[in-house]
């Protein structure tokens, strides 16, 4: 399969804030309008959704507000969504330890990122402390 | 330069339209052995000439460009029917390469050679293109099939007034486990069934994953409301799941199918009790 | 000031069922709302309908996770009721499992669920 060395390519993007408690909702709704014209299977249009929640929460309480930006991605005949997150927020100083289950440093039950990542078919987490964090995750359609 | 050309070009095929689109379909149609009539041919190719003129007039020579879009789409078209219908990559792309041979009697002037040389770069681009789209719909079909053979070999069946049973055979990859998952659940909710029995006697051996799998799709079950029982676990694969560390926790295991339809309507039977519309069973 | 979710009253048994796409704020004030009115009403059982969610995140399904034992100190089992296939999957998957929450597929077999839990006497999990 030559899938992996084919180039990724993006369309349809949409970016918009999450700065409040209905940026979470909206987050949400924006995400499953995408995934469902990715036409992702319910179960995985389901996972992301959910991921983006997790995700999105964590860019406010964490990150103190950022934005999101979500994106239907080809690459070669297979179609996904491609979601970002960031924030100019503290930035995590240990990646490993914030990817550990039951790990939080805040109100959560610590499922956010480590959950998101199971959730997602792909995940990049960039951070460093005072540099803001940045989580892309990606679904592919099966 | 190229402008000069591609008018040339153009000229040539707009005044021989009628009697290249003939010679074209006829040396198309010989290749393809009587497998698809010469209309149908007449009527690809008449609609592909025309295109492919209206293109050449707009976009040049770079087949990159926007007004090739028609003529893509109909290679499209083309390519996806000859794959569906079982032709060869090569006897798809031969249907465009065609056109050089028919065109070359007529480009036999010295200064036409340069346009004849572009020309058929394009057609190289353009027979690429339906090689391309060819190989896909052969992948669309066989990843068509795959999920099919998936759907089949994973069979939800209603075992009991609110019992359901998978009886799982061959081996389980993280895909397919996937699969019946997502079918137990639905037919839970669909057969308003309190208890699933998911039989792994045909399951050759288990490995840690699908291990996890199952225990996954007890937990999913039992949030929806329903009690899964795992039947079928052959004495050698009790000793791989005790070997490989594999926590199976409060799940209920049985030896046989069963076993476990027995346990489900015993519990089935409690609970009627319990609720006091029992005393029928 | 956000909306509410409503609580509905019936013989002993509350009802909760979640028809819109919450937002953490309303998922706050539902847990606050409900242990009042289970001391208010004395209710002894609580069914929460979430057959409506296209989604439980890990703060909803802490929320679920959180009104089950705070009604328990108080006197009243909980059953969830009507999750979806998908939305399961995805909870497992996110690492939930629910461990101390009653469930049940519908409406109809939660509040028998309830009947039966109050019959028993206090349940075992």
């Amino acid at each position: 399969m030559t899938s992996g060395v084919e180039p990724v390519e993006e369309s349809t993007a949409e970016e918009s804030p999450i700065v409040g408690n209905g940026d979470v909702v909206r987050a949400r709704q924006t995400v499953r309008t995408l995934a469902q014209q990715a036409r992702l299977s319910l179960v995985d249009q389901t996972k992301l959704v959910t991921a983006a929640s997790e995700l999105a929460r964590n860019t406010l309480t964490y990150g103190g507000g950022g934005t999101m930006r979500v994106s239907i991605v080809t690459r070669g005949s297979r179609t996904g969504v491609k979601v970002t997150f960031r924030d100019d927020g503290p930035g995590i100083p240990d990646l490993d330890l914030a990817l550990t289950d039951g790990w939080s440093s805040g109100r959560g039950m610590g499922l956010g990122l480590s959950g998101a990542r199971r959730l997602a078919d792909e995940f990049e987490l960039v951070s460093a402390p005072g540099k803001g964090t940045q989580v892309v995750v990606v679904k592919w359609a099966r | 330069m190229a402008h000069d050309e591609s008018d040339r070009l153009l000229s040539l095929l707009s005044e021989g339209r009628d009697e290249f689109i003939a010679r074209w379909v006829s040396t198309v149609t010989s290749t393809l052995a009587g497998r698809i009539t010469p209309a149908e041919v007449q009527q690809d190719l008449t609609d592909l000439y025309g295109a492919l003129i209206v293109a050449l007039r707009d976009g040049g020579l770079a087949t990159r460009n926007e007004a090739y879009g028609e003529v893509r789409s109909l290679l499209t078209e083309l390519s996806r029917s000859r794959a569906r219908q079982g032709f060869s990559p090569t006897e798809t792309a031969f249907g465009v390469f065609a056109l050089k041979e028919v065109l070359e009697p007529a480009l036999s002037r010295s200064e036409d050679i340069a346009a004849y040389l572009q020309f058929a770069r394009v057609l190289d681009d353009l027979g690429l293109y339906t090689v391309e789209t060819h190989a896909k719909t052969r992948e669309e079909i066989i990843s068509a099939q795959a999920e099919q053979l998936l759907e089949l070999s994973t069979p939800v069946v209603k075992l009991w007034d609110g019992i359901v049973g998978v009886p799982l055979v061959g081996t389980l990859d993280s895909a397919r486990t996937q699969v019946v998952m997502e079918k137990l659940l639905q037919s839970l909710l669909d057969q308003n069934a309190t208890h699933a029995i998911v039989d792994i006697t045909g399951v050759p051996s288990v490995d840690t994953q699908v291990a996890q799998h199952l225990l996954k799709t007890v937990v999913a079950a039992r949030m929806m409301g329903a009690e899964c029982t795992i039947s079928g676990i052959r004495p050698q694969i009790a000793q791989t799941i005790v070997a490989l560390g594999i926590e199976f926790g409060d799940i209920t295991t049985k030896a046989t199918l069963a076993d476990a339809l027995r346990h489900a309507l015993r519990r089935i039977e409690q609970r009627e009790a319990a609720a006091g519309i029992g005393g029928l069973a | 000031m956000t909306d509410r979710v409503p609580i509905l009253k019936i013989g002993d048994v509350l009802l909760v069922s979640i028809q819109i796409d919450l937002e953490d704020q309303m998922v706050m004030d539902l847990q606050e709302d409900l242990s009042q009115r289970i001391v208010d009403t004395g209710a002894h059982g609580v069914v929460i309908d979430i057959s409506a969610l296209e989604i439980v995140d890990s703060f909803v399904g802490r929320m679920l996770a959180t009104i089950a034992a705070i009604s328990r100190v108080l006197g009243a089992e909980t059953v969830v009721v009507g999750m979806r296939p998908a939305v399961a999957m995805t909870l497992v998957e996110l690492g939930l499992s629910l461990g101390g929450v009653r469930t049940a597929l519908n409406l109809e077999q939660g509040i028998g669920e309830l009947r039966r839990s109050r019959d028993e006497g206090p349940v075992r999990r």
